[in-house]
């Protein structure tokens, strides 16, 4: 007799055993600490704390380590784990005007009050494999200064002065939370970048892309960009102020993007706005092009038919963790649909061949039989 | 595994998940938005069921979980861990005592009474999804129960292959007013959807949740002059024999051999316990099988 295949509680569990003993990997070569993962690998650390909507750099870093360095994978442990966190409250709004720069370029000005800070960026390395680094990630002392003590404020703030830029009108005071409340479109543009900041980061440079080639091209420049810590405060019921209750590392795009007016309205500028944990800046400048992608109503624009700004087709289809257990989920067994799909694929076949034969005499007489009345009461 | 609450979710969420399930069985067929959580497995394994589950489970429960029919496959075995592990709740394959029943594609053989739940984990709920990709669009659909878009792709159907195409997840109408998505079952199983027991159905990526309270009339869509077929293989199991199970297809050989087997696990090994034998099948052991 066959036995059919038995998934069996044993297979889940040696399958199990299996990953640990491929996570640790050769045991002669040392075992990878969740620190040095998150002092070493820190823009993966960072890239799963914006798309896992949790910033805690530990945490983060041992999802890596359980992931085995699949980000996706990482990204969704900590998103389970976030889910089951308590809400206490939401912080008041955290003002990235008073951020302490680690970076801060702007494409627009060649110089603002705060000055442009390069930081440690990619951005001029010369991408060369570095072999010493293979033996010895040793590096040398890096040269201090005094730090700037000054304001930065935003560039933006100088177009808004002139009346340049398009103002933005005061949000909510508590704007809806994504992980709370079912997406129901129409959605506001606070919970649009909510889900983009969350969002996959390839999917969203791929969309802001399309829109740098012409799907729906909004003319962007980085008005700035700036990356660096930023206090986040709560206002406290029982003590009636906001006190501040830790720090976090952001990244924050400002896009200048092409203007609109007409004969009543002088043009002005438009904007799109990029906000990402961490130091995420290909994602930060990605949110703020596809931000300004799907505004195009508020703005009074055609639509173009281009995906990024289609607010439906993004937003559902930019989060990795959902994307990915569908996708994935295709492995899991289907026995029974593709046992009923066989049926009637040999149903049809048969149907098919059979009356073949018959129909070729009385060809020209019927146009088949398909009168096809509904039957009324059955389905309406 | 003290750490997390009874059944894995914190009792505000499971409220929030209970007040869609009543708005459902309130609504039959209607499907509620809810915000749907994220779960210990990933999306398309189930995480919609398992919510639904999770709300609905009693400490006093017995859980069930099928996926194609089966008890043992990983993924109904991981599902009933978690809820052995997170909720304590007694188990079992048996269908008769089970008072919650988590399934994947397939609704069990014998009759489910008044006193049972049927869980079905759904991956696309908007039976109109195919023909329109926009839920916008298809929530206004059914708002104004503009449903020709379904009878003109079954028509085509007909008019294409001669018969209709679709042969899982096949369409139904609810009292005489939503369309809904019965979830991936076999058409086979459509004509048991209105059954004693009461049935919610559960979308977690797509975070809906619908629901067909006892008796329900739930009406499978077709033509006059071509009538809903439920199908299933022309075979009878080869190994408890029955004539009227739903069957899998099994390649025994590299010569197109073929065996049948009730996808129902639990139904099969009942049958073969009370002597039913099959062509291939041997006189019921414990473990066979």
């Amino acid at each position: 007799m066959y036995v059919a295949v038995k998934g069996g509680e044993r297979a889940i569990d040696n399958a199990h055993a299996w990953l640990a003993e491929e996570r640790r990997g050769d045991k002669a070569v040392a075992e990878l600490g969740v620190a040095q993962i998150r002092e070493q690998l820190a823009l993966a650390v960072n890239r799963v704390m914006a798309e896992g909507s949790l910033f805690d750099p530990d945490l983060a870093a041992l999802a890596i380590k359980q992931a085995r360095g699949d980000l996706i994978e990482a990204i969704f442990l900590i998103r389970a784990y976030r889910t089951t966190l308590p809400r206490f409250g939401g912080s008041t709004p955290i003002e990235t005007e008073a951020m302490v720069c680690d970076r801060r370029v702007s494409a627009t000005f060649k110089d603002a009050p705060g000055g442009q800070v390069l930081g440690p960026t990619f951005d001029y390395t010369h991408r060369l494999l570095d072999f010493k680094l293979a033996a010895d990630g040793e590096v040398a002392p890096v040269q201090t200064g005094t730090p700037y003590e000054g304001a930065t404020p935003h560039i933006m703030s100088f177009l808004d002065r002139e009346d340049l830029i398009q103002r933005e009108p005061e949000g909510a005071d508590v704007p809806a939370d994504l992980t709370r409340m079912p997406l129901e479109l129409p959605a506001s543009r606070a919970l649009r970048l909510q889900s983009l900041t969350r969002g996959d980061e390839g999917f969203i440079l791929g969309l802001a892309y399309s829109t740098q080639r012409g799907y729906a091209r909004n003319h962007a420049f980085v008005a700035e960009l700036r990356i660096g810590s930023v206090a986040v405060e709560m206002e406290i019921p029982e003590l009636g102020f906001a006190i501040e209750i830790g720090e976090i590392t952001a990244t924050e795009c400002e896009t200048v993007n092409q203007f609109q007016g007409s004969k009543t309205q002088p043009p002005q500028f438009t904007r799109g706005y990029g906000l990402v944990f961490g130091m995420s800046e290909r994602k930060a400048i990605s949110m703020a092009l596809v931000d300004r992608a799907l505004r195009w109503k508020e703005l009074g624009e055609d639509n173009l038919g281009a995906p990024a700004q289609d607010e439906e087709f993004v937003l559902y289809h930019s989060d990795n963790i959902q994307a990915t257990g569908f996708l994935e989920h295709i492995k899991l067994p289907h026995y029974v649909d593709f046992q009923s799909e066989l049926e009637l694929i040999r149903k049809l076949r048969r149907e098919a061949q059979v009356p073949k034969a018959a129909q070729a005499e009385s060809a020209e007489a019927s146009g088949g039989n398909l009168s096809g009345k509904m039957k009324e009461g059955a389905v309406t | 595994m003290s750490d997390y609450n009874f059944a894995y979710l914190d009792e505000q969420t499971k409220r929030m998940i209970r007040r869609a399930i009543l708005k459902g069985l309130a609504i039959p067929g209607y499907q509620v938005p809810f915000a749907s959580r994220e779960m210990p497995m990933p999306y398309g394994w189930g995480t919609g069921g398992v919510q639904v589950s999770a709300a609905v489970l009693t400490p006093d429960d017995t859980f069930k979980v099928i996926d194609q029919g089966a008890d043992d496959t990983t993924n109904a075995v991981s599902i009933r861990r978690f809820f052995q592990k997170t909720a304590g709740v007694a188990v079992t394959e048996a269908t008769a005592e089970a008072s919650v029943i988590q399934t994947r594609h397939r609704i069990p053989e014998q009759d489910l009474r008044s006193d049972q739940i049927l869980v079905y984990q759904v991956p696309i709920p908007e039976p109109l999804r195919f023909l329109e990709p926009s839920e916008v669009e298809t929530r206004k659909m059914h708002g104004l129960e503009e449903y020709g878009l379904m009878h003109v792709k079954l028509y085509e159907d007909i008019s294409q292959h001669g018969d209709i195409a679709t042969a899982y997840a096949y369409p139904v109408k609810v009292e005489g007013r939503y369309m809904m998505d019965p979830s991936p079952i076999p058409k086979f199983d459509n004509p048991k959807l209105e059954m004693a027991g009461i049935q919610l159905f559960g979308a977690g990526r797509e975070q809906r949740i619908y629901a067909l309270p006892p008796y329900t009339k739930v009406v499978s869509l077709d033509f006059e002059d071509y009538p809903f077929q439920p199908t299933k293989a022309d075979h009878a199991c080869d190994l408890c024999g029955s004539e009227v199970s739903y069957l899998d297809e099994l390649i025994v050989d590299d010569q197109g051999g073929r065996m049948f087997m009730c996808s129902d696990t639990d139904y099969c090994a009942t049958r073969r316990r009370q002597g039913h034998v099959g062509t291939q099948g041997l006189p019921h052991k414990e473990d066979a099988a």
